[in-house]
Parts: C-alpha cells; structure tokens; sequence
C-alpha cells in the first residue's frame, strides 16, 4: 500500500508534467477522432437510410474489434516509421469500425411504421431521414461515439510505444520516473477514462430527443436492453469495443 | 590467383566455418516482413509464444465466464442486483489496461496472477450484460409453458431459459474472446509470456519489423480463429437459430 502512497505524492508534485501529457494525449485522441468520425459518419449514415450494406456495416467492427490494438501500432510502425501520425493511423483504423456500425445501425432501426407514415405526409427522402430517422437514432449514434472515444483514450496511452507520446510514455518509461510514476500516471489515466465517460454520458443526455429520454442518467456505457428482435442483434452487434 | 579462387575438394571437407552471425539480405536490410526468418524462427519463438497467449486467453475467458454466469444468474433473480454489478463492470471495463495492469503489480506482483486477474476484469461487463440479456429476451410465454408442465424454477432455468439464452451468450463469449486475446498482448508491459513481448522486443532492439509484423498478425490470426470456432460452437449447439438471421 506503501506504493500507492506514494503514487499520490506524485501526482501532487508532477501537475505540471501530467498536465503537459494529458494535453498530448487528447491532441492525439482529438485527431484520431476527428478524422474517424469524418470517414465513419457520413458512409455509416448514408449506408443506413440507404438500407444496403448491411454485412458491411455489421461485420467490419466484428473485424476491427479483432485488431489488437497494440499490434496494430507496431505493423504502423513498420509501415509509416515512428511518430504522431503513424499512432494517429492505428487509433483512425480502430475508431472507424465502431462509429461506422453504431451509424449504420442508429439509421437503418427506424421504426418502419413511422418512416411510412412520415412518406404518407409527403416528406422527401432527405426529409425523412434528417427529421425522422437521425433524431430517433442519436441514442444509438452516440452511444458509438461515446465507446469510440473511450475506446481512442484508452488505446493512446499505449501511443507512448510507436512514439506518440501522451500520458502513456510516464507509464512505459518507469527507468526515468521510477514505479511511483508510473502507478502515478497509471491512477491518472484510469481517473481520466472515469471522467471522461461520465462527461460523455452527460452530453448523451443533453443531445438525447426529449421525446426519447428516459427517467434517470443513461448507464454506464449506455446498452439497454431492447425490446424487438432486430434491434436486439444490434445491440449486441454494436456492443463496446474494448479498452485498451 | 586463380588456384586461391578455386579450393580443391580436400580443402572443403576439412574446413568447417560455422555460420554464426549469417543473415540474408531480408534481415539486413530489414524489410517488412521476412519470411525465411519468420520460418526459422517458428519453433523456438513464435510457437511458444502463441501457446502462452492460447493459455493466457482461455484461462481468463474461463474464469470470466464462471463469474459473469453466476452474477448474471443472482441478478435475474433479484433485480435490484443488477445496477450495482453492471456499475462496478463497467468501471473496470473504462480504465485502460496498461494502467490497470501497472495498478494491480503493488498487490499482486509482475505475475500472471496480475495479468489475469486483468483480462478477466475485461471479460465481465460483456458477458454478464449478455448472459442477462439473453435470459430476460426469453418470452414469458415460454418460461409459463415451462411452469405448467410441472417443471421446478430450476430446472426450467437449466432446461429452458438457459438453452433458449445460447445465442445472446455466444455473441458475448465472441467479444470476450477477441478482446482478450487482444489485450493479452498489452500484458506483456508486467509479464514475459504470450505474443506481446515479441513485439515489445522487437520495438525496442531498433524496430526489428519482421519479428513485431509477424507476432501481430499471428495475434489478428488467433482473433479470428477463435472468433471462427466460437461461431461453429453456436451452430452445433443451437441448431435452431442455424437459419434465418442471427
């Protein structure tokens, strides 16, 4: 116990540090996510009103969730060299599966009997699904988001091995900042996945349709039970990727 | 000159020049992937290796299983059970697990009690959620019928729910698996067994490709496969779901 004794001494004398690499370690989360959710949106959303592609869709973050994480670093490594984009590459590979099936899914689980009745009104195929089904798949949509980001933070400490830096580099370099360190950085980082899903799940609720909430704060890590059969294989198709 | 080039038959029987230290132009230049290397290299690293991560993989999806199947069980009986399980599942589920490994050396120590105590922790969220699931999507109907012939709670659970909750337990033991095969290989921050000290190694003796590439994709490969069996374990298992959607 006497270890972690001094792993909070520190954390209290090493702010600046563990700021200065939490700062790193969200700049690659950020990009990572960024240009995950800019590949994976779009075709997980249009693939979803289109209703086709569903294998795809399904089966690609069966795949992804297949990729250790830290082997994908490594092959990454052996093809773009050490560095911030090459750690950015494998964090791209491992967000994309994630967001793209939740999309796809979110879209494609309209309620049919709603998307008729939206038709009978007369709405074009692109009011349909932005009034109609984006709004009623944002649970679903950003659930996605919300494991893809943790998902992206976790999996970034271990950025620390290709070169990327981040918080993980405390953690893998104990010869500099001995074990205290890294048990130190090991409590931060795990702080960190704690506060930065309860701050996700916060902002589900806030995005969520009022129409759509629910009694209560969305669970950790946001899968409920569904009621009909369909929605059911989605959701454990859709089930969180792994930390890392 | 040309009798020093040309080395009469004798000469080449009598010496013997070991080959110590012999690399072909793969390694030296060292390329993406060396297949020659890779092949020589088979028996005394690669294969170990893979079987310490098979062992590593089956004891922790083991003894996650065994744990999530007895939560999951308590919380169908009493529901007020199942926030507080789900909660503290989850928590572990969100810390990353090179710090939940590193967290675990001051209690356990760099063995593979620390390891697997690790990757179990990775394993009950996913299968306690889906053991649950599954048991709850059995329709009441059916859990009546049970009932009505004059079957006990119990073994309506064993006979009925159970079988009936097959399909939603192998889609969290295919997740389950392929996560901790993956994240098998991150272990190998606190101990020296399984395919992730291969490519830590090799990262740290200057980037030697071939030997990371090839125990990456040997891990990929064992995702795959064990993914691959568990959905053959579904079809013999439950024939009844091997038509129409899953």
């Amino acid at each position: 116990m006497n270890d972690f004794t001094r792993a909070f001494s520190f954390i209290g004398s090493h702010q600046p540090l563990l700021w200065q690499k939490t700062a790193e370690h969200m700049e690659l989360s950020g990009a990572a996510l960024g240009i995950a959710t800019v590949i994976a949106l779009p075709l997980g959303l249009w693939l979803g009103h289109l209703r086709r592609g569903s294998f795809l869709a399904i089966n690609v973050s069966n795949v992804g969730r297949a990729l250790p994480s830290l082997a994908l670093i490594s092959i990454g490594m052996g093809l773009l060299g050490i560095g911030f984009w090459n750690v950015s590459v494998a964090l791209v590979v491992l967000a994309v599966p994630i967001m793209l099936t939740n999309a796809y899914v979110a879209i494609e689980q309209a309620d049919p009997d709603i998307v008729d009745a939206a038709r009978g009104m007369g709405m074009s195929g692109w009011q349909v699904f932005s009034r109609i089904k984006l709004p009623l798949g944002v649970p679903l949509l950003f659930a996605g988001i919300r494991t893809a980001t943790l998902y992206v933070i976790a999996t970034a400490t271990l950025a620390a091995v290709g070169g990327g830096g981040g918080l993980g580099e405390i953690i893998v370099n104990q010869a500099s900042y001995r074990f205290e360190g890294v048990l130190g950085a090991a409590l931060w980082v795990a702080a960190l996945a704690l506060v930065a899903d309860l701050g996700l799940a916060q902002l589900q609720r806030v995005l969520t349709p009022r129409g759509l909430r629910r009694p209560g704060h969305p669970r950790l890590l946001a899968i409920r039970p569904a009621a009909d059969a369909r929605a059911r294989s989605a959701n454990l198709a859709t089930a969180p990727g792994r930390p890392n | 000159m040309s009798v020093a080039a040309s080395p009469g038959p004798a000469a080449a029987a009598t010496t013997v020049i070991p080959n110590f230290g012999h690399a072909d132009s793969c390694v030296l230049h060292n390329r993406f992937f060396c297949w020659h290397w890779f092949t020589s290299h088979w028996n005394d690293t690669f294969a170990p290796a893979l079987v310490q991560h098979i062992v590593l993989t089956v004891i922790a999806v083991g003894i996650g299983f065994v744990v999530s199947l007895g939560l999951a069980l308590v919380a169908y009986r009493l529901h007020w059970l199942e926030r507080p399980i789900g909660w503290v599942a989850g928590w572990l589920y969100v810390i990353p697990s090179l710090a939940l490994f590193q967290l675990l050396v001051p209690i356990t120590g760099l063995t593979t009690t620390t390891a697997e105590i690790a990757l179990v922790s990775y394993t009950l969220l996913v299968l306690f959620r889906n053991v649950l699931i599954g048991l709850r999507d059995v329709s009441p109907d059916i859990r009546e019928a049970a009932r009505a012939m004059g079957m006990s709670r119990l073994q309506s659970l064993a006979r009925v729910e159970l079988p009936l909750a097959v399909p939603a337990i192998v889609a969290g033991l295919r997740i389950a698996t392929v996560t901790v095969v993956s994240l098998a290989t991150v272990a190998a921050f606190v101990i020296d067994r399984g395919l992730g000290p291969l490519i830590l190694r090799a990262i740290g003796q200057g980037l030697f490709k071939t030997e990371f590439v090839a125990a990456g994709a040997l891990a990929v490969a064992l995702a795959i496969t064990a993914d691959a069996l568990l959905v053959g374990a579904r079809w013999l298992l439950v024939p009844w779901t091997r038509r129409g959607p899953r």
